[in-house]
C-alpha cells in the first residue's frame, strides 16, 4: 500500500504515542487523508467530487437522523408530520430542504464523479475494484432515494412506490407474488411506508460501510490523475494534506454556495407539486414521474413499446433498465485500450462526448409525458446509449490510435523529468 | 468473452430500440396524432408580481390580511385550510383580542366532544385550534359540490404548477368557451355543472367563478376590491399558508450565503498559498 516515499505518521505527544501503541486510530488517519497519502500533483478539479459525494452523504445522515426524530412513518399522518416538521419543528423547513435538496446535489455529485470515472477511464486495472464498489453505492443511493421519496407520503410518494414495485410485476409468472412481498400488500399502505421508512435508514449506513471500501480499495493503487500515466517517482505526487486538503477545502465552499443558493431560495425548484398533495389511491396524476436523477433510466424503461415475440415490452423495459446500470460492472473488461486518459484517445473522446449529450437528452425525456415524439426520441437516445457501451466503446479500443503519452506526470507539468523522457519505453502505460 | 456476450446484448437492446422506433415513426407519420382541446386551448399561468417573490421577497401583510378576508367571506364556504391554525393568524398582524374574536366568529364550527354526555357535538374554534373544514367530512363535502371535492388550500400554491400564478390566473380565467372549441371539439364543451376555463388542466372546472364581480369583500383598509385585486390578494396569503417561513427562510439564506463566500474566498486564497511553488 502506497509509496515508498510517503511519510509515516510520528506520534509527538505522550498521549498520541500512549494512543499510537494501543489503538493508531490517528496514524490511519494520517495515512488516509493526512500527510502520509502521496497523490498526484495534476488533478484536476474534477477529482475534488468523490471528496464532496462523501460530504453529501453526511449532510443527508445527519438532516435525516433529526427528521427522523419528528417524522412518523405511518400511512394515516406521514403527510402531515412532514407538515409539521416544517411548520412547527425549529428550523424544521431548512432540515427538510436540506434534505431533499441535499439528495438531488448528492447525485448531482456523483454523476460528475462517475462521467469524471468514464473519460479517465479509471476503471480500468489496477482500479477495477473501486469502480464496482462506487458502483454498488450507486446503487444502494438509488434505492435509498427512492424509498426516502415514498416516505412524505404525497402523491407522488404513493404512485411512485406503485409503478416502481410494479417494474417487478413485469417478472414471469413470479412477479406478482414478488411485488406483494415487497410491497407487504397489493398497493403501497402502511406495511409499505413502515419498511422503506426501516430500509431508508439502515441503508445509508451500508453506503457508509461500502464508501470505506471505496476509499480503501482506492488507496491500495492510489489515485489515477488527468494524464492517466502512473506515478513513478516521489516528483509526481504531493502529499495529501496540506495540498488537496485545501484543494478540497475551496471546492467544498463552491459546493455549499450552490447547494444553499438552491436550499434557501428555490427549494422546491427539483421538486414535483404533486408531492404537497396527500397520497389517494383512487386519483391517479395525470403524469407519474419519479426524481429527475432516475429520468434518464425512467426513459430507458419506457423506451419498450413492442413486445419482442414471447417477451413483452413491459419486461424489455425492466430488463433493458437493470441492464443499463449493470453494463457498467463489465465496463473494466469492455475498454480494452491501454491507455486511460480521454485526452489521449481522440475517437473515444468523441464519442464520450455524444455519450454525455445523449444522456442529458434521455434524463429531458425521461421527464416529459410518455407521447410522441418524446417516446420515439427515446428509443433512438436509448439505442445510442447500449451501443456505446456494448459495442462502440469495444470496437474504438481496439481500432484507436491513441496520442503520445508523456513519460510522467512530471514531465507533463513541468515539461521534462529527469528520470525519462517522452518517446522512450515510457510509451507502455503502467499495467 | 465478455465482449462477445455484450456486443450480442447491445446489439439486441439497440436493435429492437431502433426497430420500435421504425415502427413508431411509421406510424408517426401516416397517422401523425391529432392535438388534444388541452393542447389547443390550454393556457399557461399569467404573470403574476407579489412582494414575496424573488430572495429578497417578504410578505405585504396587509395584503395577506386583505387575502385571508377574501378567503374567510369566499373560499372557506368550500375550501378547508386544515394545516393553518387560528393562532398562525397573528404573523399576519393581527393582534391577539383579533385572533381571539376571528376564532369565536368563525361560520364553521370545531368538532368536539360533549364533556357532560361524550357525544360528539361541535363547538366555537379556539385560536389553538386549527381552521375548521366547512364539511364533515370528503362524503359531505362531495355531497354538498355537485360530488366534487373542493381540495384543501393549505398547500395549494405548491401543489400546482405555477404557484400563485396558477390561482390567480384560474380565478380571474373564467370565460364563456370559444365558438372554436364548440365547432373542433364538441367533447371537450363545458358539461352540465362546469365552468370553462383555460387555465384548469383538462379546461373544465367543478368551481364556479367565486369571484364573479367586482366588491363582493368590502376592505377594511379602502383598497378597490376588484375580482383581480382579490385574486390577486387571495393568491398572495396562499403563498403564506403553504410556506408561513419563507421569510425567515429567505433572511436566513442571505446569512448563510454571505458567510460561505466570505470563507470560500478564504478558501481559495489558502488553497493558492499551499500551492504557490508548486506547478500542476
Amino acid at each position: 500500500m502506497s509509496f515508498s516515499w510517503a511519510k509515516h505518521y510520528e506520534p509527538k505527544s505522550d498521549l498520541t504515542k500512549w494512543l499510537d501503541e494501543r489503538l493508531p486510530l490517528p496514524r490511519l488517519v494520517y495515512g488516509a487523508i493526512g500527510g502520509g497519502y502521496p497523490v498526484p500533483r495534476n488533478l484536476n478539479y474534477f477529482w475534488n467530487f468523490g471528496v464532496l459525494a462523501g460530504i453529501a452523504l453526511v449532510i443527508q445522515i445527519v438532516t435525516g437522523i433529526i427528521m427522523a426524530m419528528h417524522y412518523a412513518p405511518n400511512a394515516l399522518v406521514a403527510f402531515d408530520s412532514t407538515e409539521h416538521i416544517m411548520r412547527d419543528v425549529n428550523w424544521g423547513w431548512m432540515l427538510r430542504y436540506a434534505h431533499a435538496n441535499g439528495a438531488s446535489f448528492f447525485f448531482i455529485v456523483v454523476y460528475i464523479h462517475i462521467f469524471r470515472g468514464l473519460y479517465f477511464s479509471s476503471y480500468k486495472a489496477p482500479r477495477e475494484m473501486i469502480w464496482l464498489l462506487g458502483l454498488v453505492i450507486f446503487l444502494l443511493m438509488m434505492a435509498t432515494a427512492f424509498m426516502g421519496y415514498v416516505l412524505p407520503w404525497g402523491q407522488m410518494s404513493f404512485w411512485g412506490a406503485k409503478v416502481i414495485t410494479g417494474l417487478f410485476g413485469a417478472i414471469p409468472l413470479v412477479g406478482e407474488p414478488i411485488q406483494q412481498w415487497l410491497l407487504g400488500g397489493y398497493a403501497p399502505d402502511n406495511a409499505a411506508l413502515n419498511r422503506f421508512f426501516s430500509l431508508h435508514y439502515l441503508l445509508p449506513f451500508v453506503i457508509a460501510g461500502v464508501v470505506i471500501l471505496h476509499i480503501w480499495a482506492l488507496h491500495i493503487p492510489g489515485s489515477s490523475n488527468p494524464t492517466g500515466v502512473e506515478v513513478k517517482s516521489e516528483s509526481d505526487t504531493v502529499p495529501f494534506h496540506p495540498y488537496y486538503t485545501a484543494k478540497d477545502g475551496f471546492g467544498l465552499g463552491v459546493f455549499l454556495i450552490l447547494f444553499c443558493a438552491v436550499l434557501f431560495f428555490a427549494p422546491n425548484m427539483l421538486g414535483h407539486p404533486d408531492n404537497y398533495i396527500p397520497a389517494n389511491p383512487l386519483s391517479t396524476p395525470a403524469h407519474i414521474v419519479p426524481e429527475w436523477y432516475f429520468w434518464p433510466f425512467y426513459a430507458i424503461l419506457r423506451a419498450f413499446t413492442f413486445d419482442f415475440f414471447i417477451v413483452p415490452a413491459k419486461l424489455l423495459g425492466v430488463l433493458a433498465m437493470f441492464a443499463s446500470i449493470l453494463l457498467l460492472f463489465f465496463l473494466p473488461w469492455l475498454d480494452r485500450s491501454p491507455v486511460r486518459s480521454g485526452n489521449y484517445r481522440p475517437l473515444f473522446r468523441t464519442f464520450f462526448i455524444v455519450l454525455v449529450i445523449d444522456v442529458l437528452i434521455l434524463g429531458y425525456l425521461g421527464g416529459a409525458p410518455a407521447e410522441e415524439p418524446y417516446v420515439m426520441l427515446s428509443q433512438l437516445a436509448s439505442a445510442y446509449y447500449f451501443a456505446h457501451f456494448l459495442i462502440i466503446l469495444p470496437i474504438i479500443s481496439k481500432i484507436e490510435k491513441p496520442k503520445p503519452l508523456p513519460f510522467s506526470i512530471t514531465e507533463a507539468v513541468l515539461g521534462k523529468d529527469s528520470h525519462g523522457t517522452a518517446g522512450g519505453p515510457a510509451l507502455q502505460p503502467a499495467e | 468473452m465478455i465482449r462477445i456476450g455484450a456486443f450480442l446484448v447491445g446489439l439486441f437492446f439497440s436493435g429492437w430500440l431502433l426497430v420500435s422506433f421504425g415502427v413508431g415513426a411509421a406510424a408517426y407519420i401516416s397517422e401523425p396524432p391529432q392535438p388534444t382541446a388541452e393542447h389547443e386551448f390550454h393556457l399557461h399561468p399569467k404573470k403574476l408580481a407579489l412582494s414575496s417573490d424573488g430572495p429578497m421577497g417578504k410578505f405585504d401583510r396587509q395584503q395577506l390580511q386583505r387575502g385571508f378576508q377574501v378567503y374567510k367571506e369566499v373560499c372557506s364556504a368550500c375550501h378547508s385550510m386544515r394545516l393553518v391554525a387560528f393562532r398562525n393568524l397573528s404573523e399576519l398582524g393581527y393582534t391577539e383580542d383579533e385572533v381571539k374574536a376571528i376564532a369565536a366568529n368563525w361560520p364553521a364550527q370545531t368538532p368536539s366532544i360533549d364533556p357532560a354526555t361524550g357525544e360528539a357535538t361541535t363547538r366555537k374554534p379556539l385560536p389553538s385550534d386549527y381552521i375548521p373544514s366547512p364539511h364533515a367530512n370528503e362524503t359531505a363535502a362531495r355531497a354538498a359540490n355537485n360530488n366534487a371535492l373542493p381540495p384543501d388550500l393549505s398547500l395549494i400554491t405548491k401543489a400546482r404548477h405555477g404557484g400563485a400564478a396558477y390561482v390567480y390566473s384560474l380565478l380571474t380565467g373564467y370565460q364563456d368557451p370559444p365558438a372554436e372549441l364548440a365547432k373542433k371539439f364538441p367533447d371537450s364543451m363545458p358539461g352540465p355543472g362546469l365552468n370553462y376555463n383555460p387555465y384548469f388542466a383538462n379546461l373544465n372546472i367543478a368551481m364556479a367563478n367565486p369571484l364573479g364581480s367586482d366588491g363582493i369583500v368590502t376592505y377594511s383598509d379602502g383598497t378597490n376590491a376588484t375580482r383581480e385585486q382579490m385574486a390577486k390578494d387571495v393568491a398572495a396569503f396562499l403563498v403564506w399558508t403553504a410556506e408561513p417561513t419563507l421569510e425567515k427562510r429567505h433572511q436566513t439564506g442571505w446569512a448563510v450565503l454571505i458567510f460561505l463566500i466570505i470563507a470560500t474566498g478564504l478558501g481559495y486564497m489558502a488553497y493558492r498559498n499551499v500551492w504557490a511553488g508548486v506547478k500542476h
